[in-house]
């Protein structure tokens, strides 16, 4: 590989590093959706690259999928959920804002500690990205915590996915074909039971607030 | 000092002095064409200035010194910025005087007097636009000193002439870290020259100015001065951004060929991002005031990303 | 007898001493005599200020030199030392002092509370106290006259002690002073190491376990942490600051928490041996946390003297955060860097003694003038009282840190250090530290903002109220006060060199490098730090080009165009019936903080309805810290008193079955 090929590779984790964080900031959940969105977009920008840069043939293909799955179906569903569930409102945060922010630069630096013995082991150039991708991960856990909103929470979650995808693709040249099949499978038919799911939440209680769901305990 | 230091150093007062305005007038017929106005002619700050020297100065009745000695203050602020910003060359026998946190220090020291003057007056628009104008500046300065911070760590140091000289070496790589703090201080430098999402330089309703409401007083000589010294600040702004993120074309020490070249280049960068500044104005629409800190904040964030993502990759 | 002893700098110093004390004895005699102490007493004291400073700027490239003073208890005699350390303070002290001194002679008048002469004693025992703090060897005589410090100062901020808030708050003072003196004893019989014997001397010589030398680290940052004033123990400087008059405020600010300061250098960087990386992660997280909540309140504040009390917070922070930065570097042996911390720590004390004592002058003449403290109500005061307005002016650029001012000298090189951080070989502080860099640079920013609002509401634009046109300018003496510390904040900022070369002996004493070798890269006109190719400050350049392009452009307009002016009114938009007092007010100015730092503050606010008749808009900041820490602290320990109350049972033969119970136990235990 190429020195290019690191530095483009490292420019996509940072992009995907600063979306992280736009996301954990973000309080629209349209902006929100789009970030996603962009998201993935970077993820297939380096997973492509890495296929050039490897000449591994099925790291198109799952870029590809991944192109189509999270930059088009699935912030097509998620608009199209919150417009259904018209729920346009802004996304409060459990903790403010500048804390959150603190606390992300926080476990950046924490999870580039915890990934450097292990990238040490890694023939791959773009050792350093394997930390980003942990962060991004951690960052995305982050979110879903610091939401009280189901909508978010999801896209929390996909974005988690995003981080584990990335980390797979730049640390290992990604996963079997099949594997990242599955996953995809997962992803999609996850995000179609939490869209029945939050239907049901909101049939339940008229509003997608997860405060709700702690009325379901025993008492 | 040696004479060419010496010259060098001359040669960069007369191209900030000359240069400045021009940038202005370049900037405003940019934004006229995008706008599908006609555009007055570049030299128009020149005539301005030159109208407004030859008119007397009216000064309100409760104004005291500080009032009036702000204008030469800030001229004189703005002018050491563009002399020790490497503008067409490195070797500049001031530079050492003040480094790029100096720098930073600088655009303070001229911030705090255009504050204090505004407040001078005594009316309530006048602390109106020093308390917003500071508030802008709280937020933008430690902003600004994340990229210097940033420029320093790859070049390790903060002179700008070692930093122009370290980055105009280097092989060309892709630089996140450099790109980010780009990022963050393209938005400082909109936030600072009270530019468009920030500040409306055109606007002449009170109640919207930032950079106005500060001047608001300020007339005849006065006034003229203020303005040269907020194009000297565009001026400076713009050659602090090419010196670290774009410092191809300044010469180094002792090599004339290349000062022939830095003046062309210096002119084909700025005219580039005096359209894109007029572009940037054009497309977007001013912000509401306390949009801002979160605006600024996300260049502070920017900033600090910036630093991180050079100590975790090393780019 | 012999030939007389040779005269060493210590014993001038301690003639010094013992001629404040004097001074103070003569003041008892002349009680109610306000032009014997005023115009003698405390001039004649400023001038012994400038003998200290002198005697220990001489003694401070020279060998440490010892003395063994025989007060006290028998066999217990007082051991000093004056080292480069102790020498730098007490120039301190005695640079800060002695405009201090000057402008206390004009400022105290009748009327206020305890008499002048009484004053007198009080304020020169403190200053002897100071000075012997620092020079003391031992931490027998280090607890005395720490002691005799707090309980000195604690009559000087009770001077007007019928008024029951300064009561108050001279409680809260001694209160939080004698829980740090117990930490601070404590520290010291930790670092004897059970050798029972107190000298500073067998401190050094012992060397302490992880665990013990950390908690001496603990014990000393708590204990000295709340004479300065580090969160949370800070809850007593914004009370007791505004109830002092202001040559005290300015006095304990500038200086007494210094000594806290110097405290925190003597133990961490002499008495304990090598520090732990932690430490100093633990004074960075304190020190910025302090400097961040000191100017965010700094900002809100309506009170000229509470808002520089909270500024004393936000540098006593900038300052810690140095010291932290020094010991990380020292842990890790880095050892130049370590020393351009420290120098940066040390350089930003004696700044802060001298602009901060200018500001709270300042703020003692305009309070004198027009018998107001509340921002709100004053406001074009510069053209009634230039003296006092100008002299200011510069103690805010200082403390604004700004260019070419003696603050941002200190700023620049902490920032300096903060850029080697990356060198660091912990990966956590090599990327986490910069952060703080982030944060510090924040704080900085922020304190310009402090600053404007200061001065601007302060001094310029109209009078909010008319009585404040009979405002009078500041006396000779007083004059003389702000001049000499105006001077010393504009030679501390021309002459960064010259200062370093002084304070490089202490740095080679506490980690054995100075600057001075490598800042010899340039001369006497540039400061370089590490070298002239990585960073390069020359303040007198600056100020030079910037002087002479001003002058430039006055001559040419002038000669080219004219010099024409003409007075009008101000433009009213249309509006005649503006009053001043539709200027910003300080909580108007402080608004935009208030509003972006919003969870740091417990606000209340007042709003008006659309349909009051007389709407009233109020909006008062308090420090949730008080709610969270004190208050808590304050109902345990009611709690606890009230169990303990149970014992009281008021019939003697209870009180004398206590009595027999406790001798019995006593003699069981010792059958035991």
């Amino acid at each position: 590989m190429s020195p290019l090929t690191g530095q483009i590779l490292n420019l996509f984790a940072s992009v995907l590093l600063l979306i992280a964080f736009a996301m954990l900031a973000q309080r629209r959940i349209v902006t929100l959706i789009n970030l996603f969105a962009i998201q993935g977009l970077a993820l297939v920008g380096s997973t492509v690259t890495v296929a050039w840069a490897t000449g591994q043939r099925h790291l198109y293909y799952s870029a590809g999928i991944t192109l189509v799955l999270k930059v088009v179906i699935l912030p097509f569903i998620l608009h199209r959920l919150i417009r259904r569930l018209n729920v346009k409102w802004d996304i409060e945060t459990l903790i403010n804002i500048p804390t959150m922010m603190l606390v992300g630069i926080v476990l950046v630096v924490f999870a580039f500690n915890l990934a450097l013995p292990i990238s040490q082991f890694s023939q791959s150039i773009a050792r350093g990205t394997l930390g980003i991708a942990l962060a991004c991960v951690l960052m995305s856990f982050l979110m879903m915590i610091t939401r009280s909103k189901a909508v978010p929470q999801v896209i929390g979650f996909l974005a988690m996915e995003n981080g584990l995808f990335f980390a797979a693709t730049s640390a290992t040249y990604g996963m079997p074909m099949v594997v990242e099949l599955g996953i995809a499978l997962d992803v999609l038919v996850g995000m179609i039971i939490l869209g029945v799911f939050m239907f049901q939440i909101r049939e339940q209680f008229d509003s997608l607030d997860i405060h709700h769901l702690e009325k379901l305990k025993e008492d | 000092m040696n004479l060419e230091g010496f010259l060098a150093q001359l040669l960069a007062v007369a191209a900030a002095l000359a240069g400045a305005p021009l940038l202005s007038g370049w900037v405003n017929q940019c934004r006229a064409w995008l706008q599908n106005r006609r555009a007055p002619p570049i030299t128009m700050p020149f005539r301005t200035l030159h109208k407004l020297f030859w008119k007397e100065s009216v000064i309100a009745h409760d104004a005291s010194p500080i009032f009036r000695v702000t204008p030469y203050i800030v001229f004189g602020c703005m002018l050491l910025a563009c002399l020790i910003i490497p503008t067409l060359s490195t070797n500049l026998p001031l530079a050492p005087a003040a480094d790029a946190i100096a720098l930073v220090g600088l655009f303070g020291v001229a911030r705090l007097f255009i504050s204090l003057a505004a407040m001078d007056i005594g009316t309530s628009f006048g602390t109106l636009g020093a308390r917003r104008e500071m508030l802008v500046g709280f937020l933008a300065e430690p902003a600004f000193l994340m990229v210097v911070f940033t420029a320093s760590l790859i070049s390790s140091s903060t002179s700008l002439a070692t930093t122009v000289s370290t980055l105009g070496h280097r092989e060309f790589a892709i630089l996140p870290s450099l790109a980010f703090a780009g990022l963050a201080f393209t938005m400082v430098s909109l936030a600072e020259n009270a530019r468009v999402p920030v500040d409306n330089p055109a606007t002449h309703l009170e109640l919207t100015m930032i950079h106005e409401a500060l001047i608001l007083e300020y007339s005849g000589r006065h006034l003229a001065l203020i303005e040269w010294a907020a194009s000297l600040k565009l001026f400076a702004y713009s050659c602090a951004g090419f010196a670290i993120f774009f410092p191809w074309g300044i010469a180094e020490a002792s090599d004339s060929v290349a000062f022939l070249w830095a003046l062309p280049a210096l002119a084909a960068k700025l005219a580039v991002g005096g359209f894109a500044l007029a572009l940037i104005e054009t497309i977007l629409a001013k912000m509401r005031i306390f949009r801002v800190p979160e605006f600024l904040a996300t260049a502070f964030l920017l900033g600090v990303l910036a630093i991180l993502v050079h100590l975790l990759l090393g780019a | 007898m012999g030939p007389l002893p040779e005269l060493l700098a210590i014993d001038g110093i301690m003639i010094v001493v013992a001629a404040w004390f004097a001074i103070g004895l003569v003041g008892i005699a002349a009680l109610h005599d306000f032009r014997l102490v005023g115009r003698v007493l405390f001039p004649l004291s400023a001038v012994l200020s400038i003998a200290i400073s002198g005697l220990a700027l001489y003694a401070l490239p020279g060998a440490p030199q010892t003395a063994v003073l025989a007060i006290g208890l028998p066999d217990l005699p007082f051991h000093l030392r004056l080292d480069a350390l102790s020498a730098f303070f007490l120039a301190l002290l005695g640079l800060a002092s002695a405009g201090i001194s000057v402008f206390a002679g004009g400022y105290f008048r009748q009327g206020e509370g305890t008499p002048p002469g009484l004053l007198c004693l009080h304020y020169h025992l403190f200053l002897a106290a100071m000075a012997m703090v620092m020079l003391a060897d031992d931490a027998y005589a280090f607890m005395v006259t720490w002691e005799v410090m707090a309980l000195s100062s604690y009559f000087l901020v009770t001077t007007n002690h019928r008024i029951a808030e300064i009561r108050r708050a001279g409680f809260l003072y001694i209160l939080v002073a004698h829980v740090g003196a117990i930490a601070i004893l404590l520290c010291f019989g930790v670092l004897q190491a059970n050798t029972g014997d107190y000298t500073f001397a067998n401190m050094r010589a012992q060397s302490l376990s992880p665990f013990w030398a950390s908690c001496a680290f603990l014990l000393a940052l708590f204990g000295f942490g709340a004479k300065a004033g580090l969160l949370p123990l800070h809850v007593w400087l914004p009370e007791a600051h505004p109830a002092a008059p202001s040559p005290v405020s300015a006095l304990m600010s500038g200086v007494m928490l210094k000594t806290a300061i110097y405290g925190l250098v003597r133990v961490n960087f002499d008495l304990l041996g090598s520090p732990l990386w932690w430490w100093g992660v633990v004074a960075l997280v304190v020190g910025l946390a302090t400097a961040l909540f000191g100017v965010v309140f700094a900002a809100a504040q309506v009170d000229m003297k509470r808002l520089l009390a909270y500024s004393s917070i936000e540098n006593i922070g900038l300052i810690v955060v140095g010291l932290g930065l020094a010991i990380v570097f020292a842990a890790y042996r880095m050892h130049s860097l370590a020393a351009l911390a420290l120098v940066a720590s040390l350089y930003h004390c004696v700044n802060h003694a001298l602009f901060k004592s200018l500001l709270f002058l300042g703020t003692g003449s305009v309070l004198h003038a027009t018998q107001e403290r509340n921002l709100g109500k004053l406001g074009g005061l510069m053209r009634y009282m230039p003296w006092v307005a100008w002299t200011s002016l510069v103690g805010v650029i200082a403390s604004a840190g700004l260019p070419p001012s003696n603050g941002f000298v200190s700023e620049w090189l902490l920032l300096q250090g903060f850029l080697f951080t990356g060198e660091l070989p912990n990966p956590y502080l090599r990327m986490l530290v910069p952060v703080f860099a982030a944060g510090v640079v924040l704080v900085a920013a922020l304190a310009g903002y402090v600053m404007v609002k200061f001065f601007g509401v302060i001094f310029l634009g109209r009078p909010r109220e008319e009585k404040l046109a009979s405002a009078h300018d500041a006396g000779g003496l007083e004059r003389l006060g702000l001049l000499w510390l105006t001077a010393g904040c504009v030679l501390l900022g021309l002459f960064p060199v010259a200062v370093i070369e002084v304070i490089d002996p202490i740095t080679y004493a506490l980690v054995g490098r100075g600057l001075a070798q490598s800042g010899r890269a340039g001369d006497w006109l540039l400061l370089a730090p590490v070298s002239a190719e990585r960073a390069s400050y020359s303040p007198l350049l600056f100020l030079v080009v910037i002087a002479t392009v001003v002058l430039l452009a006055f001559v040419l307009v002038r000669r080219f165009y004219h010099g024409r002016v003409r007075r009008a009114a101000p433009w009213d938009c249309g509006f005649p019936m503006q009053t001043a007092r539709m200027q910003d007010t300080a909580e108007g100015f402080g608004q935009p903080i208030r509003q972006i730092f919003e969870p740091f503050y417990l606000m209340k606010r007042e709003l008006p309805s659309p349909f009051d008749a007389a709407p009233r808009y109020k909006v008062t900041v308090e420090d949730p810290l008080w709610g969270w820490v004190y208050l808590r602290i304050a109902a345990v320990t009611e709690a606890l008193s009230r169990w303990v109350g149970m014992l009281q049972r008021g019939r003697i033969s209870i009180y004398l079955l206590y009595s027999f119970l406790t001798l019995v136990t006593l003699l069981l235990f010792t059958q035991a």
